[in-house]
């Protein structure tokens, strides 16, 4: 019988832990299929960040690093500088990355550290059960924002990929979701290109990936994906905010 | 024998530097050293001093608190280290910068107008390398060989007309009278 | 072997290079900046990776992500920054991972003052960072020893697979004394664990400190500390001077030894019966060497540049069972041989 749908080879044969609905699966799931597309398992280390995807270590069947909270991006800057040939991704969430590790977030970026970065913005922190993330929307509720986020007690979510196209060492920044089919091609595709411009030295490579939360949210699977849509899409616009070789002259050479 | 120098002045008179070059000296005569530098948020123009410790044995503190031997670039630093020199010490003064001297009579003082000799020989800096000939000539801790030595070992070969200066700053120290 | 002159921090640089350290991240901060400074200049010579990061918690992280890949890292900074940096060290200690951290202390706590300090005694040897862990901890007191030291720092951890530590002050990294560096060939440790690709030849490894499970945490901690019991057992390292017939023994390490050394040769001249244990290895801390070196004395002395940390250490080691008394300058004071023989003066009844 021939075979026409399989596990991706890079991901671990294991029950993944998520809630129902979650879309963190959608996404290993790409990045799983990337790599064994371009058939560099063998040569890919991952970092993992703390928060819903604190486990990807076990799901991922390359060699992976567990980081601190926020440092996966420094993380990573130690693995590169000191395996320049070998591919390196790290894979985070909101709180993850643009709170408690913007630092790290932003000054990879600008140093241009050859890196892949996936980034899973659910506008939520999962693992916690739930509170207000930095990319949380004005009035949506959570835990620690049970009136719904105010701006002017809370302040303004981060626009990560507006944020990281200003600095000269990002090469691509690219926003997609997976509420659908047509967002989830889109969405493998740019995960491709981050991973060929690590090939090709072009520099930081980020991919926001919009995905959701329904346990937290309180909604249904289907509900959830349609909040994405509906409420998501609208504040956090899907795109290509950059697209380019941050270090052009050393092609050149 | 110990020798416990201090060197002190302003930043930028090249206190560090005529320090490192008597450890270097030591060095280069096979004895123990050290060289220990204040070291504070100011680069330039703020006060500076320098520990070097030459013995026969190991060293123990390099931190000079009571030195054998003294070398002063301003006033500040006369007023404060003077009354730390053991007895029967060693002080030099550059007394175109320093305007005190010292009223002990348990050591010996020098007073050498270092900063002007250096400028009537066209030695614009040179005046801690005065001091350092002067000293060597009162107390023999340093031959001029062993001194060119050390100038040989930190001094880039291609700065040669530093080192030049250098020796040629020493030797006018050497022979200052009084 | 050609004596050079040189600082401590750049000897400890160079040092490294040598030991097979093959990249440097930090931060700068006084008094160990000379050590950034000089591997961005010499790493591109010999061979390797030197990045500034944006903060110490980037340095130290960047050292896990190295480390992970089975690579000598190092990083290096003092006391505040080391503060920023427990973090990162928790996590290397819980991944098992090796790798040299410096600390070239200075006064604290807070922001501190910048001149030389043992005041980071209990940080570096009881808690760096959250969880029950250890660093092996090295306390040099020159030069020269801070050469020796660093194979042996890169050596142990490897394997142990653990952190360590280099704990200096702003004396030991600031002054110059005639160094040389022998011929040393860094050992070559397998490293089966790195994560560093598997390249189709193996299962994939995992660098991690996460165990939700208490007993399989559990049990990866007394692991660990198998480990501890074996190095106590092995390497536990001090140097005894004139203790053979001493009544008074002081206890000094790093810059302190040095002083504490002067004033034992003081007492030595006036005829009082001193002696000086130093203890090389803060953890493990030498409890037999202690023993062994105050057999004889009535009292000990704990000399430090703080409030008195590692005195604690020296009470245990010796069970209370004589007087340890304590002479301490803190907050970049260095305390003067004369204040020292003074103390071992008075403890010892008067001159003879």
């Amino acid at each position: 019988m021939a075979v026409v749908f399989e596990k991706p080879k890079a991901l671990a044969d294991i029950t993944f832990h998520y809630c129902p609905g979650c879309t963190h699966g959608i996404i290993h799931r790409l990045v799983a299929e990337v790599i064994d597309e371009m058939g560099i398992e063998g040569e890919t280390i991952g970092v993992c960040p703390v928060g819903c995807s604190v486990m990807a270590y076990d799901y991922f069947n390359c060699d992976m690093i567990e980081a601190a909270h926020g440092r996966a991006p420094a993380v990573a800057t130690g693995v590169k500088r000191t395996n320049p040939d070998k591919y390196v991704f790290t894979y985070q969430g909101d709180g993850d990355l643009a709170a408690i590790g913007t630092a790290e977030t932003v000054h990879a970026a600008t140093r241009g550290e050859n890196i892949v970065v996936i980034f899973v913005n659910n506008t939520t922190y999962g693992m916690t059960g739930g509170q207000m993330a930095p990319t949380t929307l004005p009035g949506q509720i959570t835990q620690t924002t049970p009136y719904g986020r105010d701006p002017e007690l809370a302040g303004y979510p981060v626009r990560v990929c507006e944020m990281l196209a200003t600095l000269s060492g990002t090469a691509l920044a690219q926003r997609v979701a997976v509420n659908s089919v047509p967002h989830i091609r889109e969405a493998k595709k740019a995960i491709k290109k981050a991973f060929e411009n690590q090939r090709d030295k072009k520099g930081f490579s980020i991919v926001e990936v919009l995905s959701t939360c329904p346990t937290n949210w309180g909604l249904s699977p289907v509900d959830a994906l349609k909040r994405l849509e509906d409420e998501m899409i609208p504040y956090y616009p899907l795109g290509v905010y950059k697209d380019t070789n941050a270090f052009p002259k050393k092609e050149a050479n | 024998m110990t020798h416990d120098i201090l060197l002190a002045g302003f930043g930028g008179q090249g206190i560090l530097f005529a320090g490192k070059i008597l450890a270097y000296s030591g060095l280069m005569d096979d004895k123990e050293v050290s060289w220990l530098p204040s070291y504070g948020p100011e680069m330039r123009g703020g006060t500076c001093n320098c520990s070097v410790c030459i013995s026969d044995k190991p060293i123990g503190s390099p931190l000079v608190l009571e030195p054998s031997i003294l070398i002063v670039m301003n006033t500040p630093s006369m007023e404060k280290f003077a009354n730390a020199v053991k007895p029967d010490g060693v002080i030099v003064s550059d007394s175109t910068m320093v305007d005190v001297k010292t009223d002990r009579t348990d050591v010996r003082a020098f007073y050498i107008p270092a900063t002007q000799l250096a400028t009537d020989n066209d030695l614009q800096g040179g005046a801690n390398m005065i001091l350092l000939g002067k000293m060597f000539r009162e107390t023999g801790i340093v031959s001029m060989d062993i001194f060119k030595k050390a100038v040989e070992k930190v001094v880039p070969a291609k700065r040669a007309a530093l080192a030049a200066n250098n020796l040629r700053a020493v030797q006018i120290g050497m022979d200052y009278e009084g | 072997m050609e004596r050079n002159l040189m600082k401590g921090n750049e000897a400890l640089a160079e040092a490294a290079i040598r030991a097979g350290c093959k990249c440097f991240f930090g931060y700068p901060i006084t008094p160990q900046t000379e050590i950034s400074a000089y591997l961005a200049k010499r790493f591109r010579q010999a061979g390797g990776v030197f990045l500034q990061a944006e903060s110490e918690i980037a340095a130290i992280n960047m050292v896990l992500g190295a480390a992970s890949t089975g690579v000598r890292a190092m990083t290096s900074s003092s006391s505040p920054g080391i503060s920023l940096k427990s973090e990162g060290i928790s996590y290397i200690a819980g991944s098992d991972l090796p790798c040299v951290i410096i600390n070239v202390q200075r006064g604290g706590p807070g922001l501190g003052g910048i001149q030389p300090s043992q005041a980071d005694y209990w940080q570096a040897t009881k808690a760096l960072g959250h969880g029950d862990f250890q660093l092996l901890v090295f306390a040099p007191s020159s030069v020269q020893e801070m050469v020796d030291t660093v194979t042996k720092a890169f050596d142990l951890a490897d394997e142990y697979r653990m952190p360590a530590m280099i704990l200096a002050d702003g004396l030991l990294g600031q002054m110059m004394e005639p160094v040389t560096f022998p011929e040393i060939s860094a050992k070559q440790i397998e490293k089966p664990w790195a994560a560093n690709g598997h390249g189709n030849k193996r299962e994939h490894n995992i660098i991690n400190s996460l165990f939700l499970q208490p007993d399989v945490l559990e049990k990866s901690v007394r692991d660990r500390f198998e480990r501890y019991a074996e190095i106590k057992e092995k390497h536990a390292e001090a140097e005894l001077y004139m203790t053979d017939d001493a009544e008074v023994v002081v206890t000094a390490y790093g810059a302190t030894a040095r002083v504490a050394k002067s004033a034992v040769n003081m007492a030595r001249e006036q005829g009082i019966k001193a002696g000086l244990i130093r203890p090389v290895t803060l953890w493990p801390f030498p409890v037999k060497q202690i023993n062994e070196g105050s057999k004889n004395a009535h009292t000990l002395l704990c000399v430090e540049m703080s409030m008195g940390q590692m005195i604690d250490d020296v009470k245990l080691a010796i069970n209370c069972s004589k007087p340890v008394e304590f002479l301490g300058r803190t907050g970049g004071v260095i305390p003067k041989p004369s204040e020292v023989f003074e103390e071992i003066k008075r403890l010892a009844g008067g001159a003879e």
